[in-house]
């Protein structure tokens, strides 16, 4: 059952919007107040991307918009149309990760992995921005992604061995 | 989050016409800081109008040597834009000292003047709050003050301004522009925030249906010798407990041009361009002369218990940001 569908079905506050998510285009009618995260989890059953606190504080619910990286917790997908998403499950499948997701398990950069999807969308668009020169960079533009476990040494490891590589963490 | 209609606004006519017919209505940019108030039922508009197809999105020379940053322009955009960081290093600065790669690169200009404090009874409606309820009360005073404010303060709020990016830009003298149904304005960034007195329901001059458009910076941007001094509570992602903002022109040791401006310590970014006039222009820069300048500029400060080591943390930060600037040039 799709309850944002079912629920949003009577009102007359729904806008049209055309969202590419992982290279595929839906179009569809969004009550102005879902969040783009909602969007993704609870509407096109994306449900990588997590709502850790839905309040912009823990990162958990990263994403690429037009290949920015943004918290999609505090995004109103009506504000999104024309954009191009890209979720975790965009970025590689199990039988054929991104490098940055492989990276991420030769380091062994996760514990209970809640916050890994976050972190792997945030470290590939922190390599995109190109800012980041050096581990205490990472550690710093990374900072917006809260880790429970405490997994930050291999987080970092993973994104400094990838970033060193030269390559961006996407196929 | 309560329903709302949401629009999008194609010019800034149009977008002045609809807000003059919806008194709840907000205009949004970025949303980092309005989708999570509206989350939290303290902002509940209405009518949202989205201003992201206007074009504001330019940082552009101006004919005077200053810089014009268009109010859509996001926070990443600003800081690492070559114009910011090699003329306004300042800023850049400042706005890489606040929030999150991922909120930066949400967050408007616009937006970053207009977010609201993040005093934990304001946030909280389940408690009063003179700035959510007016009338309700300040429980603020009495309780958790720890980030509070120590200048400026009414006996109805003591909430400070949250913004790292806006202490920057007292600092350096921006002028605000913005557009409504009665024309255009240019707003000095010392008149843009005010403090709360008895209505601290109210941030800014800015009328309802008017739109911030740019944030002009002047000419001089204090590139050879500026710095951002930031204290908080974890190295990277939290508020400031206390920030200042200084830029100097010096020449032969003497100070030519000065902007000094404190954050965490105020409802707005805490500037007095006369006291610099009076103690720092023409001085040499050494230390006497800022201890002279922050107990000039931090006289009536008072705490309310938690947040009584502001009291002491201040005055060793603006000494300390003054040092930087004067001495290590544009190193934070």
């Amino acid at each position: 059952m799709d309850l944002l569908t079912t629920t949003a079905q009577k009102s007359s506050f729904a806008v049209k919007t055309a969202i590419t998510v992982n290279g595929s285009l839906h179009e569809l009618e969004i009550e102005p107040w879902t969040s783009l995260l909602d969007l993704l989890r609870e509407r096109l059953q994306l449900t990588g991307s997590k709502k850790g606190c839905d309040h912009g504080q823990c990162g958990a619910c990263t994403v690429l918009v037009d290949g920015v990286r943004v918290n999609s917790c505090l995004c109103l997908a009506v504000m999104h149309d024309g954009a191009d998403v890209t979720t975790i499950e965009g970025l590689g499948s199990e039988t054929n990760l991104s490098p940055m997701q492989q990276s991420f398990v030769d380091h062994d950069a996760y514990q209970c992995g809640y916050c890994t999807p976050g972190q792997i969308c945030s470290a590939v668009g922190m390599l995109h921005e190109g800012h980041a020169k050096t581990e205490d960079d990472i550690r710093e533009q990374l900072s917006g992604n809260v880790c429970r476990c405490g997994a930050y040494p291999n987080i970092v490891a993973a994104v400094k061995h990838l970033m060193a590589s030269g390559q961006e963490g996407t196929r | 989050m309560n329903n709302f209609e949401y629009v999008h606004a194609d010019g800034l006519e149009s977008a002045a016409t609809f807000m003059a017919g919806h008194a709840e209505a907000k205009f949004i940019g970025g949303g980092t800081n309005l989708v999570d108030l509206m989350k939290y039922n303290v902002e509940k508009p209405t009518a949202l109008v989205d201003l992201n197809r206007l074009s504001l999105r330019e940082v552009e020379e101006m004919p005077d040597g200053g810089v014009r940053i268009g109010a859509l322009v996001t926070n990443s955009d600003v800081a690492y834009h070559s114009l910011i960081s090699a003329r306004y290093p300042l800023l850049s600065r400042a706005i890489l000292a606040g929030a999150s790669a991922q909120l930066r690169n949400k967050a408007t200009t616009g937006g970053n003047l207009l977010q609201r404090t993040r005093c934990v009874y304001f946030y909280d409606t389940a408690v009063p709050c003179n700035k959510r309820e007016p009338g309700t009360g300040c429980p603020a005073k009495e309780g958790v003050n720890r980030s509070l404010a120590i200048l400026g303060t009414s006996v109805a709020c003591i909430a400070t301004h949250p913004s790292d990016m806006c202490v920057a830009l007292a600092a350096l003298g921006a002028t605000v522009q913005v557009t409504g149904s009665k024309g255009d304005r240019s707003i000095p960034f010392a008149e843009f925030h005010r403090l709360p007195g008895d209505q601290p329901e109210i941030d800014t001059t800015l009328q309802h249906g008017e739109v911030v458009t740019s944030v002009d910076l002047p000419a001089i941007g204090f590139a050879g010798h500026s710095a951002y001094v930031k204290v908080r509570d974890r190295q990277s992602y939290a508020f400031a407990l206390i920030s200042v903002a200084a830029g100097l022109e010096l020449t032969d040791g003497l100070i030519t041009q000065a902007g000094v401006a404190l954050g965490g310590v105020a409802h707005k970014p805490w500037r007095n361009a006369q006291l610099e006039q009076e103690l720092l222009i023409g001085k040499p820069a050494n230390r006497d002369t800022w201890h002279i300048f922050q107990q000039a500029l931090l006289a009536g400060a008072h705490g309310f218990g938690e947040n009584d080591f502001k009291l002491k943390l201040a005055p060793v930060t603006v000494v300390r940001a003054l040092e930087q600037a004067a001495h290590e040039g544009a190193q934070a």
